[in-house]
């Protein structure tokens, strides 16, 4: 579907954790969007000008509405947090490419594949609608997502597409530690890893992943979001596509890309 | 029946509005969302002799009422576009301005060259007002001396029509207008980016990897009238303006004070529609004043 611009229409918003917001907003963007996708939101102030680029939570099962849970990080977002049901929100998608479900089916030794779900803070959010699509498309799939305490937002909601492990810094629920350490002292057998959190994070599971495959979703300073800028790239393996120089656009070749691709 | 064609340097445009270079790419990305045939003209993001890797992100953040970039010009290099960019480019009814990159006079000239032959291209904007780069192009644009014997030499190269693009971050734009004309350049466009620099206050750092960045939005939009202005009259050559246009009533007042033509840049991120909406937004404006040819209102006030 070609990108667009459009307005969409708030359905819900809740709070769900400490400077955490789940935003259920109907769309025309939902009849396309897919995990590891995401959408640049546009605030009301005219001074802060650029969409911010917000990860698709889920997509509902009629393909209407889009499911945003994000982090109050500043004006823009705190903004967010005060849309209320029935609001009009603009919205810039569907952005990115997103995580390839055949592709996961596919990898690995086992029948079918032991995708390895990795979650880590506000990185979380995305990995609930990959769970969802692996899950309806048979892929048996594991999630082991990570919160600094126990104010484990999601986490139920896992437990219906996977079998779930949890890691909290402070160790007060699952494993204390990291999403690695939660791995580890489980056991967790994988042929493939899926991963969205902080870059030390992602940097560790790439190191941890070996020569089984990773697809890391990346985060950066965006401008335009659809590929013409240039402003958020990675440092790449091989030459680039588009300007062929080793630094891949995040917002169009990405946000997923094979780990063993980029340079982190 | 309203006529918004405008001629610069002997290339008749179907109407003044066009975009910002390094904000639209080759084109490509934005036309998911605009009919490029709509626009009077396609300016492509700066391409080079070689390709250039660019900056360390971050690269861009918000500042109100616009953002700071230090891309540092990244790009595929001459023969990348010349096999890419322009065949694309060559499927739309649009003229095509390629913005060319360089560190050194050498590097303008060769790229100059190397689209002379090039039938797809319709101008040249030169850009050697790029604040994010270090190796001299700056330096290009801010020394009168500079500019003029630069523009020299890239004209002596090319037949293809040249327009300067200018840098803000000067005393007195109205000399480096009269420098690019003396130096026989076609046109001149501006204003590129203001300088400008965030520091973000939890961390302690640099918002943007390269310290500096070039502002753009609509907060310079006054500014860039301003230099519009001067640099208008104080040159017989046609001017291009930009700096913060989202609307066909910010192209209008760009061309009130001077301008050909008008280019929308960081607005295209805000608005992807931003590019066509102008081109409307000028016809509405001429059709509710009773304007029957654009070129009437260019330098009027």
């Amino acid at each position: 579907m070609m990108k667009s611009k459009t307005k969409g229409t708030v359905l819900s918003q809740s709070c769900i954790a400490p400077g955490i917001y789940d935003l259920k907003i109907k769309t025309t963007l939902a009849s396309d969007a897919h995990a590891g996708q995401f959408v640049g939101v546009f605030t009301k102030d005219a001074s802060a000008l650029l969409p911010r680029p917000i990860s698709i939570c889920g997509v509902s099962d009629d393909k209407d509405s889009i499911r945003l849970v994000y982090r109050v990080a500043g004006k823009g977002t705190d903004e967010f947090s005060r849309l209320d049901e029935g609001d009009d929100v603009w919205l810039l998608g569907v952005l990115g490419n997103g995580y390839d479900i055949s592709k996961l089916a596919a990898v690995g030794n086992t029948e079918p594949a032991r995708v390895l779900l990795l979650g880590g803070g506000i990185g979380i959010p995305p990995m609930l609608e990959l769970a969802k699509e692996l899950k309806a498309a048979g892929v048996n799939a594991v999630s082991v997502m990570g919160y600094r305490d126990d104010k484990a937002f999601l986490l139920d909601e896992f437990t219906a597409y996977s079998d779930t492990y949890v890691a909290t810094e402070d160790g007060s629920l699952g494993t204390k530690g990291n999403v690695l350490d939660a791995v580890r002292e489980n056991n967790i057998a994988f042929d493939c890893i899926c991963a969205c959190g902080p870059m030390p994070m992602l940097r560790a599971i790439k190191q941890f992943a070996g020569d089984k495959p990773a697809f890391i979703s990346l985060e950066e300073r965006m401008a335009c979001g659809v590929g013409a800028c240039l402003g958020c790239v990675v440092k790449t393996k091989e030459v680039d596509h588009h300007s062929h120089v080793n630094n891949a656009r995040i917002c169009t070749d990405g946000p997923v890309f094979d780990a063993s691709e980029v340079e982190i | 029946m309203i006529k918004t064609e405008v001629t610069i340097a002997g290339v008749t445009f179907k109407n003044p509005v066009m975009e910002g270079s390094g904000t639209f790419g080759s084109g490509m990305e934005y036309s998911e969302f605009v009919d490029l045939n709509k626009l009077g003209a396609v300016v492509t993001k700066g391409v080079a002799n070689v390709p250039w890797p660019g900056n360390p992100t971050p690269r861009v953040c918000e500042v109100y009422g616009g953002m700071l970039n230090a891309i540092g010009l990244q790009n595929p290099g001459i023969e990348v576009f010349c096999e890419r960019d322009l065949p694309f480019l060559a499927k739309y009814d649009t003229k095509v301005i390629v913005n060319v990159c360089g560190r050194s006079v050498g590097d303008y000239v060769e790229v100059a060259e190397r689209l002379s032959g090039e039938d797809r291209v319709d101008m040249l904007e030169i850009n050697v007002s790029c604040p994010n780069v270090k190796e001299g192009a700056i330096a290009f644009g801010t020394d009168r001396t500079c500019l003029e014997n630069i523009t020299r030499e890239i004209k002596a190269h090319t037949k293809k029509p040249v327009i300067m693009k200018l840098t803000p971050n000067v005393t007195n734009i109205a000399e480096m207008a009269m420098a690019a004309e003396s130096g026989g350049a076609d046109a001149i466009s501006l204003i590129n980016t203001i300088t400008g620099m965030k520091i973000d206050i939890e961390r302690r750092r640099f918002a943007l990897a390269n310290k500096t960045g070039g502002m753009s939005g609509p907060a310079i939009k006054p500014i860039a009238v301003r230099m519009v202005y001067q640099a208008s009259h104080a040159v017989k050559i046609p001017v291009i303006g930009m700096g913060g246009i989202a609307t066909g009533e910010d192209a209008i007042e760009f061309m009130m004070a001077g301008a050909s033509a008008v280019s929308v840049g960081m607005m295209n991120f805000v608005n992807p529609y931003a590019t066509v909406e102008c081109v409307k937004g000028i016809e509405d404006y001429m059709t509710r004043h009773g304007i029957e040819d654009i070129n009437e209102i260019i330098g009027c006030v």
